[in-house]
Parts: C-alpha cells; structure tokens; sequence
C-alpha cells in the first residue's frame, strides 16, 4: 500500500458510526475504512456465515449510464465496446459481472451492471474508480451521460439471515433471486438493491443516499443477527468463495482466459456470436478462448497449517531453482478452519489434485489444486 | 524469576540460565486470532534480534525475534495444535520457546514490567 498522509483519506458517509462501534481503521484505496470491530476477523468470518454481517463499501465508485436516446439497449450496446460481457442481455430488474478490458486483453477493472430500465448502474472498484469514470467518459460521451452518484453510500448485507434483516425494514426483497436488482424503498429511503455480494453467501447490496446512510445501518445493526464487518473479513470470506480482489487476482497483465473468467463472457460475444468481439483486446482473448492460455488461475489448497500468501512463488517439485506461478491471495479460511489460496500455474498443470510447492520462508510447502468455491456458496438461484 | 519485556512485545522469563519467551498480551490484541505459530527447531542457536518464530493471524504473518541470544532447548508443541492459546494465554500457557541463555549481560538492555506498560501506554 502507498504510503499517504492520514489527513489526505477520504472518509465514507458511515465513518463516525465505525468509530463509535471500535473499529480499527486503517487506509485502504484513498480512504479510512474498518479493518475489524472488536470480535475480530474470524468471529466477524463466521459471523457473516451463520446470521449477517454488515459491510461498509462506500468506497466503491456507483456510476449511472444514461442513454442519450432514452433506450436502454443503445446503453448497453456502448458499454459493450468496452466490456467483453453480453449488457443486451441484461434483463430489466437483472445484474450481471463484467471486466473492462484494454487493448492486450488485460483487465482495467472487474464491475458490476445492472439493467434498471431506462439506464444502467454500475459499481466499480475504489482503486480505480476515477480511471474507470475516465475511461467511460472517453469512449461513451457521445451516446450516453455519465453520472458519478458520489452522494450515494453502498453498504453489504450478507449471510443467511441478510433477507429477514431487510424485510424487517419494509424492503420488498424476498421475491428477489440472485443477480436481481433495481430501486426498492428501504425503511422509507430511495435505495437500489441488488441480491448478490462478495462473500459467497445469500446477501444484498444496497445503495443509499449519503444523507441517510447512518439512519439506515443504525437501524440495520438494531437487529442482533446484524454485526458490522470489517474488510479483514470480506477479505477472507471472498477468498473462500473464490473470488477474485482486483489489482492481485487480476489485473492489466491478465486476461479473461488466465483469470478462470470464462463462464463471464457470454457466448454471443465469442466467436461465432451475434456480436462477437468489438472490445478492447478481442483478438488476444478471443484467440485464447479457441486455442487456451499459457497459465491459468487456480485454487490452491495447503496440506499443513501454515498460511501461504499473496507473493509466494510456486514450483513444481521440493527442489526446482525455477519458480513455475506465483500467489496472489492467501490466507486462513475460518470457516474451511483452513489454510487457503489462489495463484497463477501453467496450464498444463492447472488440474485440480496436482501437488505444487510453495516457497514460505525458505521452506517448501506443498499444495494441492483445487476447485472454487472452496465453500459452497448459497445464493438463492 | 524475573520478567523482562522487548519493545517488540515479547516476554522473557529468567529461571537459572534457562529464559522462557512469548508474546505478550498487548501484542496478541494487536493481532488478533492466531491460526498458526510456526517454531524454532531444538538445537538451533539464535542470535539476539534474530527471527525465531513467526505468529499468523487470519489477517497477516508477524516474526518474533530472539530478545537475546542462545541456544533453543525446548518449545511450546501445544501452539501447533492451539494456536488460539497466544489469544487466551499470552502470558502463561502460551509460552513459545526456551532458550539456554548465551550471554546474562544482554539481558540489561531489556524492560521491566513497569518500563514496558510505559512503553505500550
């Protein structure tokens, strides 16, 4: 992380209420956010898995794109020449993953679409939000108005009991199914709620006016199924899911293909689809789609108790000089109450149940591939 | 028997020539749930300021260090099994190694109870 004047970090709509719960910030991405409350990572981990935890995300960048010409699908058709995802497709009312890719077929950034009828929303990672508004702004001005909804705060809702929480509060949400999303009042307020998330469970993300943010987690953490969680914790929920953090997982360097993204490019964007290709890098990971990349990303499960993380190098036996891949997340999975990663290897040896070896303090330790998630997800289909 | 303190948070126990080492309880709020400790081997001969051990929370790695130097003659086997005994028992059961001490003069430059609460107030 860059080193920054603490005076400088932006603070979210939800700042005071963290302080006031004990949680410990820490800068993250320009801004001061909540590491942890007092149970900690794992009881916040476990937390999350058993009744619903509360995530502050409001450093993420929410953006809207209107279509000059009042039709939705012109909308979609623009931000499909920067996305290698279907956005015709999305249905009203229906959200879905997508990656803006630049011209060697690397990610610029990983986002979330949802269709809300006469525009699109989109929510962007914090890092690099600015460079994501930037880039729309560029290559879509002339068919769309880019809105940067900076008066918005965003907060997650997730785990098993994130639904009965929010209907609590008069939300129209039990009818909702995974990847459904569009405006709903919630406690009287003009949100926009999604049924999706970053940990792998049931859950929701809700977007609030600024001004009413702290109203609306106050009433939320009201209910004593309710804590609120730190980014330790989304940290290594996500990681059990097998997702990917932007700027570790993926990045300018990976495409589509080497991310384990496939099932996120529809098929009428690939060769042979109706509107195959027309964005950033096409060539490069349509190729990739026919012929398969050199290195691929992969779960990796540890067969001790150590901890493997993000930068250790993999090889493929205990004494090779040759590093064949590399970690890029790791950590302590609590509700696994294992060890877990995930990293990039060579293709050929991508298999899940090949042994690897990684190096962790001078020692090797050997992992095992593994299929993702590593904890089952439970999104309501 | 005494008890020293480091100003990276480890404790030192002094019983004849023999010094007991862990990590104290202010450092383990720092880091919150241990879910590994990874140990010297018996036998090998540590230098004062020296990584000896390494402590994993879900979140990150942290080293600890030999406060002085000497030779490990016994280390704490229940850690490996119970890591969460660093965050219930940083001071007792969760000692994690024993150190046949190489030179009783290091042991000036060290804290005592009252220097250390000053150092972490």
């Amino acid at each position: 992380m860059l080193a920054r004047d603490e005076s400088s970090l932006n603070r979210t709509p939800l700042h005071a209420l963290h302080v006031t719960r004990g949680g410990k910030m820490v800068p993250f991405a320009g801004y001061e956010m909540p590491v942890q409350f007092a149970p900690g990572v794992l009881k916040e981990h476990l937390h999350t898995r058993s009744a619903a935890g509360l995530f502050d995300v409001s450093h993420m960048g929410q953006l809207a794109l209107r279509p000059k010409s009042g039709q939705v699908e012109d909308a979609a058709l623009a931000l499909e020449r920067l996305v290698p995802q279907d956005i015709v497709a999305v249905a009203p009312g229906r959200q879905r993953y997508a990656q803006f890719t630049n011209d060697d077929g690397g990610l610029l950034d990983d986002l979330m679409v949802a269709n809300f009828g006469d525009h699109l929303f989109l929510v962007v990672n914090a890092a690099c939000k600015k460079e994501d508004e930037a880039h729309l702004r560029a290559h879509l001005s002339e068919s769309c108005i880019i809105d940067s909804l900076s008066d918005r705060a965003l907060i997650a809702l997730q785990g098993p009991k994130a639904e009965s929480a929010l209907a609590r509060l008069g939300a129209d949400v039990t009818a909702m199914k995974f990847m459904d999303a569009g405006p709903r009042k919630v406690a009287g307020f003009d949100c926009f709620v999604s049924r999706s998330g970053y940990t792998g469970e049931d859950g929701f993300e809700i977007s609030v006016p600024s001004a009413q943010a702290e109203a609306l987690v106050t009433m939320l953490l009201q209910n004593p199924d309710v804590l609120p969680i730190g980014l330790g914790a989304r940290d290594s929920l996500r990681l059990e899911a097998g997702l990917c953090l932007y700027g570790h997982d993926i990045d300018t360097t990976t495409t589509p293909v080497e991310g384990a993204l496939e099932w996120s490019v529809q098929k009428s964007r690939r060769a042979g689809g109706a509107r195959a290709g027309g964005f950033p890098g096409a060539d490069k990971i349509l190729a990739q789609f026919e012929k398969g990349a050199a290195r691929r990303r992969v779960g990796l499960l540890a067969q001790g108790r150590a901890p493997v993380r993000e930068g250790a190098l993999l090889f493929a036996d205990s004494t090779s000089s040759e590093a064949i891949g590399k970690v890029t997340s790791g950590g302590f999975g609590p509700s696994l109450n294992a060890p877990v990663a995930m990293g990039y290897l060579p293709t050929s040896l991508a298999a899940n149940g090949t042994k690897v070896f990684a190096e962790v303090r001078g020692q090797r330790l050997p992992l095992l591939t593994a299929p993702m998630p590593f904890v089952p997800n439970t999104y309501k289909r | 028997m005494t008890t020293l303190f480091t100003s990276d948070h480890e404790w030192i126990r002094i019983e004849g020539d023999v010094a007991t080492i862990g990590v104290t309880d202010y450092a383990q709020s720092q880091l919150g749930d241990v879910v590994f400790v990874d140990l010297p081997k018996v036998g090998r001969s540590l230098k004062k300021a020296e990584a000896a051990a390494v402590v994993e929370s879900v979140k990150a790695a942290s080293d600890v260090y030999a406060p002085i130097s000497g030779e490990v003659v016994e280390v704490n086997e229940a850690l490996a099994a119970e890591p969460a005994l660093v965050n219930s028992d940083a001071g007792g059961k969760a000692w994690f190694f024993k150190l046949k001490i190489a030179d009783k003069s290091e042991l000036g430059g060290l804290m005592d109870e009252a220097a250390y609460k000053a150092h972490t107030a």
